[in-house]
């Protein structure tokens, strides 16, 4: 390593490290690595602040020597695999990036299916690949995880300034509905619209209920968070048994309690 | 004369999604020009079974993490149309409004970030920001513009929030929008700068004859909706589409293929410049003559050129609708919704082409069936084509590997493929 580098800049006179870092993208729609691109106001600071080795979507050169590999997407096919393992050898940090990388995404609604069923809807008799969809967690080791559809860019440079730093990174316990609260919003149930903002863990701002949007659960559940009580409060609100597993099923955070509503439901779907 | 060439690239750079690049020309044969796909599908098209109407919008959006607004978009016309629900002129303005932004914030991302480094000898933008730090700050100006219009309409730059079937949950403040106004006269003068850096690149001087497929403009430069043409002479309704993309299943690639009149044909920036060229604002028109542009052109290469054109176009357009919008009171911003039984086809321009969203409903408004067919995976044949002519061409010429390597990597990238969208 290049000690001149790493002590390139400095933060309250301590000489900061600028890590190395990777960018990598199993099966997603590779929105999360596109938020730092369209972070446009500070993408120039961010670059001081690592050394982008590796995205593809954004650069010819490649390095495998990184220390933090972000890893967007879900696994779903078996050589996936082989490159998820790969990166796991070569990086210090392996951060699941995006929902997709933390719980399987909108792409593990696949898993309601069998995958002869799937192949067989979207390309007939001809043979392709695919498996279960699963998060990265279940193949490799998740030193940390970045939540969202897509990822909110200001928490991603918070956090990873807060590994430039060497310090922890700590999630927000509090669920959704606490900032819109604080955002002063309009209560979705008021005006009829089915939300999981009571259950799913903050630090998106509110994004989607302050614009009037419904939350459907994308960062994954909030420290001790009541689905019970959610599933009953949106009953009393007059939504329907499948209006709440759409809900709940949409990202995969909340999978056990998807498959209790899918249970409850019965075999209709 | 040379007699071999082995170009062999594993996951290109630069562009969205895996592919990979395969020439071998073997005692002047040419054995093998493939442009291979590999990318992992997703099966929105199996996901969106069972699922009840308003997932359609907001699931399918996901496809793509470039252009999820014109997923959105052609997502929430298919439902519409199956419900026979007529968005108000508002709603539509919002929408063409929303659009255009996504339209300028792609292109510029294509055109600097992912195209203009091979013009300017450099491997990515993040040289270019300390050899070429006006250029960048420029280019971030106009995508920060973009998105920030995208933000304020639609809730979100990327994965939309505030639009819905029947209209938008929320309406963007007019204070907002005078401001943009002020930044989207500004950004004019920055493209019309894009063009001048533009004329210094030196774009590679290839063509092979190819068929057009776009939007049919109607009195305004299509993005929206309505009637399907080719440059060969074809002429389908919206709801008619799979006449215009015949897909088909190939064995190197995990995306679909589709043809027309020939073996492939191209959709994008340069199919619609080609097919409407009458329909773009004088300004726009002006820039891409002075570019070199003067339809029909079959240079694949010209699409980045292309895309500029529409930079200009959907600026000068988004001017004069947010006059509009701001000289008249808002209405209600989202109409009533009735889910009933059917079928409904979105047909959407967005920057990589037209595309494609049909559903099929049960009475409660269930997804019974669904079919997505995207831009790139329309354009993936002609892009194989292509590579084979350039293969052919420019080894006939004597060319070294390594440039035709760097030609071939270019002429994919002109396309602007989005794979990941394409395999969905």
């Amino acid at each position: 390593m290049d000690s001149g580098r790493q002590q390139s800049r400095t933060y309250l006179g301590v000489p900061l490290f600028r890590p190395r870092v990777g960018f990598f993208e199993l099966s997603s729609c590779e929105g999360c690595q596109l938020q730092l691109l369209n972070n446009e106001a500070t993408l120039l600071d961010f670059l001081s602040l690592v050394e982008v080795v590796n995205f593809r979507e954004a650069m010819k050169e490649r390095s495998e020597d990184y220390e933090i590999a972000f890893v967007e997407g879900s696994v779903t096919r078996e050589d996936e695999i082989e490159r998820l393992r790969k990166i796991r050898e070569n990086a210090g940090i392996l951060v699941a990036f995006g929902s997709c990388a933390c719980f399987g995404g909108v792409n593990q609604l696949k898993n309601r299916f069998s995958l002869d069923w799937v192949k067989n809807e979207v390309y007939g008799n001809s043979p392709i690949k695919t498996d279960f969809v699963r998060p990265l967690e279940a193949v490799v080791k998740v030193d940390l995880k970045i939540f969202g559809c897509p990822v909110k860019k200001e928490e991603v440079e918070k956090i990873i300034t807060h590994i430039a730093l060497g310090q922890e990174v700590v999630h927000h316990k509090y669920p959704v509905c606490m900032e819109c609260k604080a955002n002063e919003n309009v209560c979705l149930f008021d005006i009829g619209e089915p939300c999981l903002g009571p259950v799913t863990r903050g630090g998106c701002d509110s994004w989607c209920p302050t614009n009037r949007a419904g939350c459907w659960g994308c960062r994954g559940p909030a420290e001790d968070a009541n689905l019970e009580q959610m599933e009953k409060i949106m009953k009393e609100n007059g939504f329907s048994p499948d209006t709440i597993l759409d809900r709940i099923e949409c990202f995969g955070g909340f999978s056990v309690y998807a498959e209790k509503l899918r249970k409850d439901l019965g075999d209709s779907r | 004369m040379k007699l071999d060439c082995n170009v062999n690239i594993h996951h290109l750079t630069r562009v969205e999604g895996h592919g990979n690049i395969r020439i071998k020309i073997q005692d002047g044969k040419l054995l093998q020009a493939q442009w291979e796909v590999v990318e992992t599908p997703r099966f929105f098209e199996a996901i969106l079974v069972g699922k009840r109407w308003d997932n359609a919008p907001w699931i399918c959006g996901r496809i793509c993490g470039i252009c999820s607004i014109g997923h959105t978009l052609a997502s929430i016309r298919a439902v519409e149309n199956a419900f026979g629900i007529m968005p108000s002129l508002q709603t539509q303005k919002l929408r063409l409004l929303l659009k255009h932004m996504e339209t300028l914030q792609s292109h510029i991302l294509h055109i600097y970030f992912l195209a203009a480094p091979d013009f300017l000898s450099a491997g990515s933008v993040f040289p270019l920001i300390e050899s070429h730090p006006a250029v960048v700050l420029r280019a971030a100006g106009l995508k920060k513009l973009a998105n920030d219009v995208c933000d304020s309409v639609g809730g979100r730059r990327l994965h939309p929030t505030r639009t819905v079937v029947g209209g938008f949950t929320m309406l963007p403040d007019k204070k907002d929008l005078a401001r943009f106004r002020e930044r989207l006269a500004d950004a004019a003068g920055d493209l019309l700068l894009t063009a001048d850096l533009m004329k210094t690149f030196s774009i590679p001087d290839f063509t092979r004859e190819t068929e057009f497929v776009s939007l049919k403009g109607a009195g305004d430069y299509p993005f929206i909706g309505g009637e399907l043409i080719s440059t060969d002479g074809v002429h389908k309704k919206e709801y008619e589409y799979r006449q215009m993309t015949n897909e088909y299943i190939v064995e190197h690639s995990t995306s679909k293929w589709s043809r027309l009149s020939r073996e492939s044909f191209a959709v994008g920036a340069l199919a619609r410049v080609n097919n409407n060229f009458d329909y773009l604002l004088p300004e726009a028109k002006e820039v891409c003559l002075s570019l070199g542009l003067k339809p029909v052109i079959h240079n694949p290469y010209m699409n980045t050129v292309a895309q500029l054109v529409e930079c200009i176009h959907v600026v000068k357009e988004s001017i004069n609708m947010i006059d509009e919008l701001l000289n008249s009171p808002w209405t209600e911003p989202k109409q009533p919704v009735i889910a009933k039984g059917g079928a409904g086809v979105g047909a959407v321009e967005v920057p990589r082409g037209i595309l494609y969203h049909n559903y099929e409903f049960d009475e409660a408004g269930h997804i019974t069936r669904c079919d997505c067919v995207i831009p790139t995976s329309q354009n993936h044949g002609n892009i194989q084509y292509d590579l084979q002519e350039l293969a052919r061409k420019y080894a006939a010429e004597g060319m070294q590997d390594r440039d035709i390597e760097l030609l071939a990597e270019m002429l994919v990238r002109s396309y602007d493929p989005c794979i990941s969208c394409s395999v969905h």
